[in-house]
This record gives C-alpha cells, structure tokens and sequence, in this order.
C-alpha cells in the first residue's frame, strides 16, 4: 500500500474489493462487521439482486444501514421472511446457499480459520475468542467461502491455535475424507495485501490479485506461510469515487469499520 | 449399491457433556408438568426464587443482545446464584452480564465473550481465562439442532457440520456413519436445559406469547427447556393471542412464570420497539477493566436497584428510552 495514497484506507480498499466477489443472483450467509459492509456495497453498486440471509433468522432483507448484530433490527427491514437459526443453517446443510462470508482472527495456508483463542491452551487461554458462532457451520456448509482479514504475520499464519473452522484441512480431499459435504471449501481470501483464491490441486492459498502498490515480496514478508502467486498476476482495480462514496455516507456513515484503518 | 467409504482418522471428541440426552427422563418431566390454566404473573425476583437455582443449567433466548430477557439476567446476578451450567449459544451481553457475577462454572461455547461488532467484553474475556470455567466447543447450528433434538424428543440429531476441526474434538458431539448412505455424520445430543429464559412482545397471564421478528433458536429452546420463564413487554388478553395465532411461540402449559417487564430487553435491541443502547453497553465494557471498577458498576446498576424500573431510570430513564424508540428500524 503505497504512502502517498490518500483517495481511500486499507479497510475501505479490502471492502470494495470483497463487495465485487460477490454475484447477483447467488444467495449468501452475511457475518458480522467487515463482511456485512461488503455485502452492503455488492447490492448497491453491481450485485442488486444478492440475496443476503443472516444466520439468526432474517431471508433477504432490505439493508439501509449497517446492523451491529447479525440478528438486529436492521438484518431485519424489508424482509421476505423472518426464520429462525436452524431453518437458516438447515438451508445451507440442503445445498442452497452459494456463499458464506467471514472473519476470523488467524488463517492458515488451507484456509482454516480460528476464533476460538490465541497463545495459552485451550483450557487457560491467554485470550479467549468467541469461538466459532456460525462460521464453522456456514464454512462446512455453504458452497463457497469469502474470509476478509488484515494481512500480517499475525493474521495469516503456519499454525493456527485452534482451527476452529474448516478450510480445506490438511490438504486435497481432506475435507471429504472428514464428512463434510464435496464440492465445498474456502475461496476467496480478502485482505489489506493482495485478493487470493486456493490452488485447484494443492488447495493451498495462492495470490490472484495484488493491491495497488504492493508488490510479491510484501505479501511474502507479511505471510507466516510459505505463499503461492497465480501467473499472470494482475493488479486490485482501485474503489471507484462512486464506490468510497456509498461506503462513507450511506453504509458506514459512523466509520464503525472503514474507521479501523 | 453398495458404498464403500473410508473411516477418517481424526481423533475422537474429548468435551464434556454437561446435560444427560435422557429423552425418557425428559418424558418423564415433561408428562409431570401441569397443564392446568392458572395465572403465572409474578415478579422476577419470584420467578427466579422458583425456577432458578444453583447448579441448574440455564439457556438464554434471544441472540446475545437482541431480545434478551435482560431483567432475569440481572436477577440471577442480584441473587448470587452459582455453579451454573450455561447455553452459551450466540450469547453476549447475556453472557456478559453471567460472567460477571461469575455465575456459571460449565458452558457450552458456540459463541461468547464477544459483542459482535463492539469488541469483545473485558470481564467477560477475564473470566474464561482464569481456568475457571468448563468449557465444551460448539456452533450455533450444533448447539441450535441440540435444542432441536430435545424439542423432538430424541437424545441426538446427525449433522454434517463441525467434523475435521478442533472444535469438534472439543465437543461432546460423535462421530457416526449413516445407516442409509454410508456417510460419515456428526452426532449432536438432545440439550435440555433445566431452566429457558426468553423475552417476548406479548403475553398473556397464563404463559400464551408472541414474538414479531426473526424466531433465532426460541422455537427449539422453548421446548427443549423444562422451566421456562418469560418475560414480556405487554401483558395482553388471551383473545389477542388467538386473533393472531401464527405469531404464537408457546402455548400457556410449556411456560412456568410470566413476568411484565417493559423494555425488558435494554440495554439490547429489541424488534419493533427499541434499538440498542451503544453508549451503555460501552459503558459495561469499560466498567469491565478492572474488577473494582466493575464491582462499583455492579453495585450501581445490579445490585442497587431492587427491580428492573430502577435499572432504566439510572441507566437514562425515559427520555434515553424515547431516543431508542425513536431509533428503532422496524417501530410501526
């Protein structure tokens, strides 16, 4: 990211470029904070017709304002239809939904997240996370899987303390050899450095586009695991005005998470 | 056809199983329940005198911080209760408010300690990292279809979540092959909670009630649950439960106390009626820094006040309610 940028900040940049992983036409279990920004922007710039559901219960609500909870008032306005948790999940267990978006606070090369604690063990962690709320049934579940996180040394790491939620595991067919539902896996890892997919045979994370500025080298430098790179490797299209515009005074006008930067 | 799948090697879970699937003894209670129609108005310090005692294991409605039977909460905070077993299913400030009377000892974590978007609570993080407390891992979805297991009366559901992760080697769910196809499933036990908490829109004075808005996992753990106390915003006639029956979450003879409770829901949002207060629950997070600073902020808002009309006049009493209706979304 170079210095002399001063059109947009990191998170403003990671959440125009998650919005634009995101199709008209496909169904999508939104998480809470940078997730919900993004899916926000989708629907109000090139996705009109994402159909958003939230884990708590709400189908395909009409959102105006960023909610603070994935069950809150404002998951709720315009809906279709008001469900519980277990129809949304039940939904996802049939096959319906196309995409999960998430967040966590480590991931590693298979794209395995963990929210459940960092340093300590389990038992006496030295800090205690949420655990895995609905991201661990959402990323077994859903078709495909969006994570947007921070890109450094802290975030994306050899070693997770906990895996909390799957990636692809331990590698090709892991996921499948486990139980869990074929066809399924993470796909899109969004972050401050560069957009990154799985490579189809190894399944291990691989930069498909780096942000403007950022060069290979950074991206290694701020990786805990050893990264692959697509060839060619093309550049993140910038936040368009209309875009940073949306952003600021209609989704996240109190600069809850484009603030965080 | 025949399918043939290899067994994966993952290593079995090793959590703790802190309720019994027991659908016979379940049955039991349940067939012992009363169905008699009488008046379950009382107060919350009743309700929890009653229906809440230590050791039992409690579930909390709502998600976290919408929809919370906040009140109940407080009380059980106010009465000292202890060795809790906790749902700690999309819990957070409801989690907040138990961790710090330090009122549980054993949970099942789908998801604590955090305020979604606000952060993660200080006194919250401080008590599940003294060692203290038991903790079994789930997710929502496993700890939503445990509800459903014992809504259905049978001791287990299979599920395709979890298996693979470290969360489900820390569960107490198994891993078992399907009978039909030959999959490999994970199986969650029926949770019956000794005690459900749940606010509501409306109920009647026998236990009928209502909820507008997204169900969230109120369905299940209304019926999974062998006590069950409401609290409600409004106390209506029985006739307006039945002008709208599709709204209905239980009917009277699944609910032990009915408690009337005005935004019983503060400081968290409730539907309809009124958002989220931000500014307090910022305040509990900063409060929770320090044990004294939250002991001084427990004095103040918990033990203080002897009912939940007391807590809302310190907290900015009418006019600050006004501002959060008003804030409302959804508010017809």
């Amino acid at each position: 990211m170079p210095e002399h940028n001063r059109r947009y900040n990191l998170m403003e940049l990671m959440v125009t470029v998650a919005a634009r992983q995101l199709e008209n036409g496909k169904t999508a279990v939104i998480g809470t904070g940078m997730p919900l920004a993004a899916a926000m922007l989708a629907q109000k710039t090139r996705a009109p017709h994402l159909i958003t559901l939230f884990e708590a219960g709400s189908v395909a609500p009409q959102l105006v304002k960023l909610p603070l909870s994935v069950a809150d008032s404002f998951t709720q306005t315009g809906a279709l239809m008001h469900q519980t948790m277990n129809e949304i999940m039940e939904a996802c267990q049939r096959g319906v939904v196309d995409y999960t978006f998430l967040g966590g606070a480590q991931i590693d090369c298979y794209g395995n997240l963990n929210s459940t604690f960092i340093g300590g063990d389990w038992r006496k962690p030295k800090v205690r996370l949420p655990g895995s709320g609905g991201a661990n049934d959402l990323a077994s579940l859903c078709w495909r899987t969006l994570v947007i996180m921070p890109h450094d040394r802290k975030h994306f790491v050899s070693k997770l303390d906990f895996v909390t939620t799957p990636g692809y595991l331990t590698g090709p067919d892991a996921r499948e050899a486990a139980g869990l539902p074929p066809g399924t896996g993470p796909y899109r890892v969004i972050g401050t450095l560069a957009l990154m997919g799985f490579d189809p045979e190894s399944k291990r994370m691989r930069v498909e586009a780096l942000h403007p500025g950022v060069t290979p080298e950074d991206v290694v430098a701020d990786t805990g695991f050893e990264m692959q790179f697509a060839d060619p490797l093309p550049v993140s299209e910038e936040p368009t005005d209309e875009e940073l515009a949306i952003l600021r005074n209609e989704i996240d006008p109190e600069r809850r998470i484009i603030g965080r930067s | 056809m025949e399918i043939e799948r290899t067994e994966p090697a993952s290593i079995d879970p090793v959590g703790e199983l802190f309720s019994s699937p027991d659908v016979d003894a379940a049955r039991a209670f349940f067939a012992a329940k009363p169905r008699t129609l009488t008046s379950k108005l009382m107060t919350v310090a009743e309700a929890v005198d009653r229906f809440i005692h230590d050791g039992d294991y409690l579930a909390s409605g709502g998600f976290g911080g919408v929809r919370i039977a906040t009140a109940v909460l407080h009380e059980v905070v106010r009465r000292r209760r202890t060795h809790l077993g906790f749902a700690g299913h999309t819990a957070t400030h409801d989690f907040q408010i138990l961790a710090a009377g330090r009122c549980f000892d054993r949970c099942d974590a789908a998801y604590i300690v955090g305020l979604e978007l606000r952060g993660l609570s200080p006194c919250a993080r401080r008590y599940m990292e003294s060692g203290e407390v038991r903790v079994a891992e789930w997710s929502n979805a496993t700890l939503g279809w445990r509800f459903k297991a014992a809504a259905m009366g049978v001791p287990f559901l299979p599920v395709r979540t979890l298996l693979g992760t470290g969360t489900f080697e820390k569960s107490a769910a198994k891993r078992i092959r399907c009978p039909f196809t030959g999959l490999t499933l994970a199986a969650v036990p029926a949770l019956f909670p000794d005690v459900g908490i749940i606010h509501v829109h409306r109920a009647d004075i026998y236990g009928n009630a209502q909820v507008d808005g997204i169900g969230i996992a109120d369905w299940d753990l209304a019926r999974a649950s062998k006590r069950l106390i409401l609290t409600t915003e409004r106390i209506v006639s029985t006739g307006e439960i039945r002008a709208e029956p599709s709204k209905t979450l239980v009917p009277y003879w699944l609910v032990d106390a009915v408690c009337h409770v005005p935004y019983g829901s503060f400081p968290g949002n409730m539907p309809y009626e009124y958002y989220s207060d931000e500014a307090h629950l910022a305040e509990w997070m900063e409060a929770g820094k320090t044990q004294a600073a939250l002991d001084r902020f427990l004095d103040k808002y918990i033990h203080g006040p002897r009912e939940f009309a007391e807590y809302l006049e310190l907290a900015g009493g009418e006019k600050r309610l006004a501002e959060l209706r008003e804030m409302e979304p959804l508010r017809r």
